[in-house]
């Protein structure tokens, strides 16, 4: 295949990129292997239209980067400045850039991101800008935070890498099991922020989405990682992925899911999620992910078994115990009408009172469509006061009339 | 056919773009200057990385930087064969530099050796 032709290959080298030099320099020296690939990219758009693409613009990528810090070196040391660029490993430059090297490289990445020392919004920030190349702009989208916040979040979050002095290393065996489980967390949140964003952009939306699911798929090809909790997180992100096309927006997927178009739905992915469930069903750990993605497989299944939403009750109030949210407890209240009927979903749903969360009025317009529809067009209007995107917006105002 | 030159200037050359963002660019320049190549009506061209700019002023001294105190940067040049400036102004409208606003695309004959334009 045509590799300069290959969607996000700029981003997905930015990850290797990146990984590499820090492999070899220390990510204490992050900031300055994100500036090195960034000038390694300006040198393909600088040569490549004029010259023609190399056959190989990988090696062409890494090549260019590789020199570029091996310059800085050679200034650095000129210059006396060892502390600027020093050799944080014993590893070779030849074997850093090699395909085990790089492959090796992105998942110590992966861990040295989620470290402990990091607050959860800025492991989440690095993951969107290191291990999916994101752009500050793109990432303030998502966020839907402005540039300047990301930036000093970034930043930040560079400056407790390098004093708490975070290497980049596999964890010992006694914490892999807790350091995986940050890695994961991340991860998810990361798909979460795809998932769930308004961010306007559904296109940047999906691709973090997916940047994601690769992410997790690296963690499967890293034997220490391929747990249980990560197949089955792996799986839940499959089975969210499949309705991407048929859901129309965050708030519209609450009140459309009986009406969301089933032929939409991405069966390869389903059948993919099934399987990796299948095997996340190892062990005697139960983790959320296991929940959530039994959940979702669920929600693939007709509406003519009469177990499935029993079950996606049940899950729904297991869930409870790995800790909630407000979108736990709305989809748990759904369920709760499609098991008990809406009288019990909407005492339960009340108590709640989230007068300013669009998602509780959109759930309330639902319940009370049948018996009350002033209320629940009451409830509508006051969705419409909440949502921001444009499609929430269209479709709350459909609803309307 | 004569030969003109198409200089892109960049407002601010200094922005960093995400690597999405280039890889955009780079699709985009590929695309423009292979349907001149296609036409057979490209003749050269390439990119002024900013490194190791210097400018040299008329006191000698040399500063470091391709801005000479402005904003405005060169980023490349191609040169095209066309039969007129507009045509060579029609070419240069389908470069992807225009995008950014303040950016602009300068068209310049190429002197000929004989002095006959």
């Amino acid at each position: 295949m045509d590799q300069v032709d290959v969607p996000h290959l700029f981003r997905s080298e930015f990850r290797r990129i990146t990984s590499s030099l820090c492999r070899y320099h220390g990510i204490a020296h992050l900031q300055l292997a994100e500036d090195i690939a960034s000038e390694t990219f300006l040198a393909a758009l600088e040569t490549w239209p004029y010259r023609g693409k190399p056959d190989n613009p990988a090696a062409w990528l890494h090549r260019v980067a590789r020199n570029k810090a091996l310059n800085l070196l050679k200034r650095a040391g000129r210059e006396q400045r060892t502390d600027e660029v020093v050799l944080a490993t014993d590893m070779t430059d030849e074997a850093a850039w090699s395909t085990d090297g790089l492959h090796d490289s992105q998942l110590r990445m992966m861990f040295a991101l989620s470290h402990p020392s990091l607050p959860a919004e800025s492991q989440v920030g690095l993951a969107l800008r290191i291990l999916c190349g994101f752009g500050i702009q793109e990432i303030a989208s998502a966020f839907l935070a402005s540039e300047e916040t990301i930036s000093k979040r970034l930043y930040r979050a560079r400056e407790i890498l390098r004093i708490k002095g975070v290497q980049m290393e596999f964890p010992e065996t006694t914490q892999i099991s807790q350091r995986l489980d940050a890695v994961l967390n991340t991860l998810y949140l990361l798909y979460s922020e795809g998932y769930y964003s308004e961010c306007h952009d559904t296109v940047l939306r999906e691709d973090l989405c997916f940047e994601a699911m690769h992410l997790v798929r690296m963690l499967m090809d890293y034997p220490p990682a391929n747990t249980p909790a990560t197949r089955s997180l792996y799986a839940l992100m499959c089975f969210h992925a499949s309705r991407f096309r048929a859901r129309k927006q965050v708030t519209g997927e609450l009140i459309l899911y009986n009406e969301q178009d089933r032929s939409q739905w991405d069966h390869a992915l389903i059948a993919e999620g099934s399987h990796y469930l299948h095997l996340a069903s190892s062990g005697d750990i139960l983790t959320r992910y296991h929940v959530e993605a039994t959940i979702a497989w669920w929600l693939t299944v007709d509406e003519s078994n009469t177990s499935k939403w029993p079950s996606i009750l049940s899950l729904y109030e297991h869930l409870q115990h790995f800790g909630t949210s407000p979108m736990v407890l709305l989809n748990r209240n759904y369920a709760l009408y499609k098991v008990e009927g809406a009288a019990t979903a909407i005492s339960e749903t009340e108590k709640l009172g989230w007068m300013g969360n669009q998602f509780y009025h959109a759930l309330l317009a639902v319940l009370y469509a049948p018996s009350d529809p002033v209320r629940s067009q009451e409830h509508y209007q006051e969705t419409l006061k909440l949502v921001k995107t444009r499609g929430d917006i269209d479709l709350i105002r459909k609803k309307l009339t | 056919m004569k030969e003109y030159a198409l200089i892109m200037r960049h407002d601010d050359g200094a922005k960093v773009a995400s690597p999405e963002q280039i890889q955009a660019w780079m699709k985009q320049t590929m695309d423009w200057i292979g349907g001149i190549a296609a036409k057979n009506q490209f003749v050269s061209g390439t990119g002024l990385p900013f490194q190791e700019a210097k400018v040299v002023r008329h006191d000698k001294s040399v500063v470091n930087g391709p801005f000479g105190g402005l904003k405005e940067t060169i980023g490349g040049f191609i040169v095209v064969r066309a039969a007129s400036s507009d045509e060579a102004a029609e070419f240069a409208k389908g470069c992807p530099v225009l995008q950014g606003e303040g950016n602009s695309v300068e068209v310049r004959l190429i002197a000929s050796g004989d002095g006959v334009h």
